[in-house]
């Protein structure tokens, strides 16, 4: 393809440097404003606090699946398989809990290991074999699908008391309530930020996304780095797959489908430039309630149809991407 | 001997003829090819029929590929195409009229090129990463097909439409021919002119190529719209050969077929070198697979797997780095590079 220049980070230090670097997190965070404030002066109710909180309950496991894309984004990469891996846990889950009736204390880390274990071995041959992320990633996907359909194809419920108590588990505070996922994903959304801010990997994983031969060059760990993100982002799948399975306390090989193109769109659409080596889950974090908030306008408005998402989400998509273009060029 | 074992088109006829020929096991008949009413009847046939619309997309994408591109939108086009068509048929007083037909096909090509034209302006214009430029339509896309059959399934009653991906010509299956036809347009145009150079050139690198007076962007455009055109016929034929248009399913996951049918064919998916009629060897394999998982008796839902496996282990062979730590000793020539073997190999001390 053409040449790209430099990613944002990885530019000469200037002046106007800090604007530039925020500018996309901060056309997310306008873009928000604008559709909140239109939602409230348009519709009834929607200035209940609920609706926000709802779509974190709506929402909780496209954010555990985006923060993992978020780390692979960052080092340049991509993942495919996440959507078909959030279906496999659920369908693991579903059947060793109903079919094997095995105890959700085993089943729980399994799926977890078993998610983490797929984005490894991803992570390994693409670095090892020097294949592109896209390819391998694609071959995860269909592996991960091709599983679920092997396990059974049709849709198991869940009736395990565990599972249904933390399912239904409503956290109220002052006439509002969240779910446990909720918490759980904010949880991991905080671990991503440390980690990612504060710890060695993270400034490893940025420093691949920046410049993956310098950061050869300078002797950081590019393989153990590289390996590592995509097992964070099978983990994050495989949790994400968990808390869909609270969500809808059921099973389906046909779950997710598509997912992980929304997550990379939470994380484009929250500023993370995807060559990599610039952006904040924050902005991860702004993306997914951006996503959220279309479905919820869209909900609102009652004569538009579900298909409208996409179409929104499709144009959201290509205006950051040309904003990022513009962003990137500006550098020398 | 070692000539035809190290021919290009080696491993991917190998693979076809063992896919085929187990299919004998399971049913005896496999190969037996009848006319029946002045039509071609059989399995073979039914695999290429089938497989035509997957022949068409895996065109377009090994030309994108061969830019260094590549395009995740086809299955959405297919969808879009597909649903245009059908709506426009449906809205006929008489929908056997061949002009009204002709009239609904041409509209549906013209969106294709248009849907194919904003690819190409998003990657070769705007400069934006292939694989993201083509996310856009990906998704979007499902949107638009659904908002043009409002949301339903399409039927339609055409018999000149039902041609384009069920009917018959002169015996053969009227699908197979349109395949044929593009894929001879595409191999004339590619490996009889210039053009195909030029392609090669881009992939390999679209600065120097530009540098060297060759005019990068317009190729990678042109190749795009092409893809988009492909996708559409496809997408034609896809309708047309169920009488309906489905929004949801028509087209879901062609791409990833596609992809994976240029990269059995021994295109790289670095771009810069292309085979057409691998392309089509890939395809045809995909299909194969398809059917034969369907002769045996497995489970049609583990094809995936199937799939999973075919596609790492393709890629890993074609990898570079695979081969060096697997194959270090044995310097088995690499089955994608074709045009290199003739030129001495710098060896690796191992």
């Amino acid at each position: 393809m053409s040449a790209v220049p430099g990613t944002v980070a990885t530019g000469r230090p200037r002046a106007l440097q800090p604007q530039q670097k925020y500018l996309p997190l901060f056309a997310t965070g306008v873009l928000l404003v604008l559709m909140y404030g239109a939602g409230v002066l348009r519709y009834d109710g929607f200035s209940d606090t609920q609706v926000v909180l709802n779509v974190f309950v709506d929402n909780a496991f496209l954010l555990v699946v985006a923060v993992g894309m978020t780390f692979v984004i960052l080092t340049g990469g991509i993942d495919l398989s996440v959507g078909a891996v959030v279906a496999l846990t659920t369908m693991l889950s579903a059947s060793l809990l109903q079919e094997q009736g095995w105890s959700p204390y085993l089943v729980l880390p399994l799926v977890l290991l078993i998610g983490a274990l797929l984005g490894l071995g991803m992570g390994c041959i693409i670095h090892y074999f020097e294949i592109q992320p896209f390819i391998v990633t694609l071959a995860g996907m269909f592996l991960a699908r091709g599983l679920c359909y092997t396990i059974n194809t049709s849709s198991i419920p869940i009736n395990d008391p565990l599972w249904t108590s933390i399912a239904q588990q409503r956290i109220r505070f002052g006439g509002f309530f969240i779910s446990v996922s909720v918490l759980i994903a904010l949880a991991v959304v905080a671990i991503g930020i440390y980690v990612l801010g504060y710890t060695r990997l993270g400034r490893n994983t940025y420093a691949i996304g920046g410049n993956p031969q310098s950061a050869l060059l300078m002797g950081l760990p590019v393989a153990r780095t590289r390996i590592a993100v995509y097992t964070i982002s099978g983990f994050c799948s495989a949790l994400g797959g968990v808390l869909l399975s609270f969500y809808m306390l059921s099973g389906n090989s046909l779950h997710a489908v598509g997912m992980e193109l929304d997550a990379i769109a939470a994380v484009v659409i929250g500023g993370t430039l995807l060559t990599g080596g610039s952006g904040y889950l924050i902005g991860t974090v702004l993306g997914v309630i951006v996503l959220g908030l279309i479905q919820t306008i869209i909900t609102f408005q009652g004569d538009l149809s579900s298909w409208w998402t996409k179409i929104v989400i499709g144009v959201l998509l290509f205006a950051f991407i040309v904003l990022q273009r513009t962003v990137a060029r500006r550098q020398p | 001997m070692a000539g035809v074992l190290r021919h290009r088109f080696f491993w991917p006829v190998a693979t076809l003829l063992i896919l085929l020929a187990s299919n004998l096991f399971f049913s005896p008949d496999f190969f037996a090819v009848d006319v029946r009413q002045g039509h071609l009847y059989g399995s073979l046939i039914d695999i290429v029929r089938f497989g035509a619309p997957l022949i068409l997309v895996s065109l377009g994408m090994t030309l994108v590929i061969a830019t260094g591109g590549i395009d995740l939108s086809v299955g959405s086009v297919v969808a879009i195409c597909g649903a245009l068509a059908c709506l426009q048929i449906s809205g006929l007083s008489d929908q056997n009229s061949v002009v009204g037909v002709l009239l609904a096909v041409g509209l549906a090509l013209g969106l294709a090129l248009l849907l194919g034209a904003w690819n190409g302006l998003l990657v070769a214009q705007a400069g934006i990463q292939p694989i993201i430029a083509t996310l856009i339509l990906m998704v979007a896309g499902r949107g638009l097909a659904q908002l043009i059959t409002d949301g339903q399934i399409i039927t339609i009653n055409s018999s000149p439409y039902k041609l384009i991906g069920g009917g018959y010509w002169l015996t053969v299956p009227f699908s197979i021919l349109v395949a044929l036809v593009v894929f001879g347009f595409a191999l004339l145009l590619t490996r009889r002119t210039a053009l195909g150079l030029l392609i090669e050139s881009v992939g390999g690198n679209a600065e120097a190529s530009r540098l060297a007076g060759i005019h990068a962007k317009r190729i990678i455009f042109t190749s795009y719209v092409f893809c988009g055109l492909c996708a559409g016929i496809a997408g034609l034929m896809i309708s047309s050969n169920v009488s309906s248009a489905d929004g949801n399913n028509a087209g879901l996951w062609i791409e990833l077929d596609a992809i994976l049918a240029v990269v059995i064919g021994g295109t790289s998916l670095a771009g810069g070198r292309f085979s057409l009629g691998g392309t089509v060897l890939g395809a045809l394999i995909i299909q194969t697979l398809t059917t034969t998982i369907y002769t045996i008796g497995i489970p049609p839902e583990t094809t995936l797997l199937f799939k999973a496996l075919v596609v790492t282990v393709v890629c890993l062979l074609q990898s570079p780095a695979f081969r060096a730590k697997v194959f270090r000793r044995r310097r088995r020539p690499p089955p994608a590079q074709p045009d290199r073997q003739q030129q001495p190999k710098v060896e690796v001390p191992a």
